[in-house]
């Protein structure tokens, strides 16, 4: 099987700290990772690898020192890795990303399968993935926690608020995973010394054929016209004394507000 | 493009406190932007309000002519026949704007009913607030499967020509518009939580949380149309309905939809027994974390949130641990939710878990730990054991609210 992942490089939330005094998060100068979802989607991939045999082959639209990021996917075991790195690819909203990247996944040719993180951990919006599957006219089955291959066939299990489904596609096909999918695995000391040593494509808009009027900023129908840091919370307020004092004070509290 | 006016920089680094990309720094006193990796997002021009010393320069675009779009959209998400309540919300915040605009707020119905006309939800929809509802009712649309919903719904589109459509940040939602987005190369924003008109240039304002909900983002859609939005469920209030509203109901007949248009076939569906709650609907949820010890102690929790009416969340570490399935998991791995009280039992309160939860109208911590992070974003912080604390809770709720 020819799986492609594509991952995306993203600040490192887990170790944003909290600011007591303003009660907001301090956000300066994160160190960059995979997007953690995309490590299960890497993860997927390794394994159907070695269950079916094949190739895996990581892809990431970012700045040049995503580089680094590629190199940690290879350490995980993948095969090979692209970046598609180039001004012209920055600034890029969901629409953008999916055409950048769904162009290259056509310039990469054959393949049987496309996974995807969920969502990236910056943007939230989960977008790409299906934006991907449109853009190639695959079928998409989001929320994948569970994936299953034969005959050309893929059953997976998708997540919903209040249970699952059991969805089934004709390869090749598009796949966003959830957390739950399974546990990464960490780079082994082979790996990563293979890692150094792999050569990472470059790929700019040229390489794989990009209208440049389809990609980054040029290509993003959404505008972002203001950041802000979100109303801090306030105050908070001790409960003390017996249990059951407290339960009476919360309850009276809760009443109060319209709660309950 | 972006660029520093020297003049007016003082060097105090809010500017680089301000960028989560690490773009800005100070060299010789003087603010630097790294135009590789600046994504224009413009938190630092905020951070300098004081001084000015950054400056953004849109580049100016011709602008399309869009006026051909006329007329507000929800998205009628409905399962197994039932309306999901965030259509209503739709509803809700879909007619101000539609006043605003001078529109017609329609609500856009796929289903596949035996019975005429979507058997009762378009009268629903019409009391909820919408003037219209566009229904194409087939039966191959009687499940949601995203290749014949989007198929259905871009038909629709190409027809009548919306400016703006909303749909629920559900499963569905955030499957099906970025497909349709992606298919009519438009502008689709993702989980907004609040939604304006700018009357001058006739747009929709869409904020939204991003890097988990640390950042928030403005966002407009200036030169594509429709401008597209899924929309956080719980957030947006529904009207009192009006039984006494009417509106039109627009029958529309898709000849075009086939069984070969579906490239995904649902095999099972599975309802956990257990949940009949949804959580990002839920009102109340009474969460559970790794304080509680083992599995067979979130009967604690459940009986809470059963005298309470409310649902039941957990962390990521019980999850793992395998002491509660997964759809329960709230934070950056799991559910955002936002509901009107969220009671954190033995949860320390890590971020990527606070993530999940901090817009949750009041946040009630239970934790013996007093330095536990959950006290940070706490209304109401409770320093005691949660093996005292919950059960009173449980028994004054019963008493007071008269459950069993």
């Amino acid at each position: 099987m020819r799986i492609i992942v594509s991952i995306k490089q993203v600040p490192d939330s887990s170790e944003v700290r909290f600011d007591k005094e303003t009660h907001t998060m301090i956000r300066e100068g994160l160190p960059s990772i995979i997007n953690p979802f995309d490590e299960n989607a890497i993860e997927a991939a390794l394994q159907l690898r070695e269950e079916h045999g094949g190739q895996v082959i990581i892809l990431c639209m970012g700045a040049p020192h995503a580089e680094e990021q590629l190199r940690q996917a290879v350490a995980m075991g993948a095969d090979q890795a692209i970046l598609l790195s180039d001004r012209r690819f920055a600034l890029a909203d969901t629409l953008a990303t999916a055409y950048s990247l769904s162009t290259a996944i056509k310039k990469i040719g054959d393949y049987d399968l496309l996974l995807f993180g969920k969502q990236a951990i910056d943007g939230d919006t989960a977008q790409v993935g299906p934006g991907v599957a449109e853009m190639l006219g695959l079928p998409q089955i989001t929320y994948v926690r569970k994936i299953q291959i034969s005959d050309s066939k893929v059953i997976a299990q998708r997540v919903l608020e209040d249970g699952y489904e059991i969805v089934q596609a004709t390869l090749p096909a598009v796949l966003t995973v959830v957390k739950e999918i399974n546990e990464p695995r960490h780079a082994s000391l082979r790996g990563v010394l293979k890692a150094k040593k792999v050569e990472i494509s470059i790929w700019k808009p040229e390489d794989i054929d990009a209208d440049p009027a389809r990609i980054g900023k040029n290509g993003s129908p959404t505008d972002v016209i203001e950041t802000f840091t979100p109303e801090p919370r306030g105050d908070s307020q001790q409960l003390s004394g017996t249990p059951e004092e407290i339960a009476q004070a919360l309850f009276a509290l809760l009443r109060q507000q319209n709660i309950i | 493009m972006i660029y520093v006016i020297e003049e007016k920089c003082i060097g105090c680094s809010l500017c680089v406190k301000a960028c989560m990309f690490g773009a800005v720094k100070v060299v010789d006193k003087k603010a630097v932007v790294d135009e590789d990796i600046c994504t224009l997002c413009g938190a630092c021009v905020t951070a300098c309000k004081k001084h000015g010393a950054i400056v953004i320069e849109k580049q100016s675009r011709e602008e399309a002519d869009l006026s051909a779009y006329k007329g507000l959209w929800v998205f009628a998400e409905q399962r197994d026949g039932k309306l999901m309540n965030v259509a209503l919300e739709l509803l809700g915040v879909g007619r101000d704007m539609a006043d605003t605009l001078n529109v017609p707020l329609s609500a856009v119905l796929l289903c596949g009913t035996d019975a005429p006309a979507g058997d009762g939800i378009p009268q629903q929809l019409i009391h909820f607030g919408a003037d219209q509802v566009y229904i194409i009712d087939h039966p191959l649309l009687r499940e949601y499967q995203t290749d014949i919903y989007a198929k259905a719904l871009v038909s629709l589109i190409d027809r009548y020509l919306p400016e703006i459509i909303l749909f629920g940040a559900t499963t569905i939602g955030r499957a099906l518009a970025p497909r349709v987005s992606a298919r009519l190369r438009t502008g689709l924003t993702a989980d907004c939580t609040g939604l304006t008109i700018d009357t001058e240039r006739r747009l929709l304002v869409q904020t939204r949380p991003a890097f988990g909900g640390s950042l928030m983002a403005t966002i407009v859609i200036p030169n594509h149309r429709p401008q597209m939005a899924t929309v956080r469920p719980n957030v947006m209030k529904r009207l009192e309905p009006q039984t006494s509203r009417t509106g039109k109901i627009i029958e529309v007949k898709d000849t075009s939809l086939q069984a070969e248009d579906m490239c995904t076939r649902i095999l099972e569906v599975i309802h956990e027994a257990d949940t009949t709650v949804n959580l990002q609907e839920a009102d109340i949820i009474i969460s559970g974390g790794r304080g509680l010890g083992k599995a067979v102690n979130f009967k604690l929790i459940k009986e809470l949130a059963h005298a309470i009416g409310g649902a039941v969340g957990a962390s990521r570490a019980t999850v793992d641990a395998g002491w509660i399935p997964s759809y329960h998991q709230v934070g950056q791995t799991g559910k955002t939710v936002h509901p009107k009280l969220y009671v954190a039992c033995g949860i320390s309160g890590a971020i990527q878990h606070l993530i999940g939860m901090q817009t949750s109208d009041i946040i009630v911590a239970i934790n013996r730990d007093p330095n536990a992070p959950i006290f940070d974003v706490a209304t109401y912080g409770i320093v005691a054991d949660l093996f005292d604390i919950v059960p009173a809770l449980t028994k004054a709720f019963r008493e007071k609210l008269g459950k069993e």
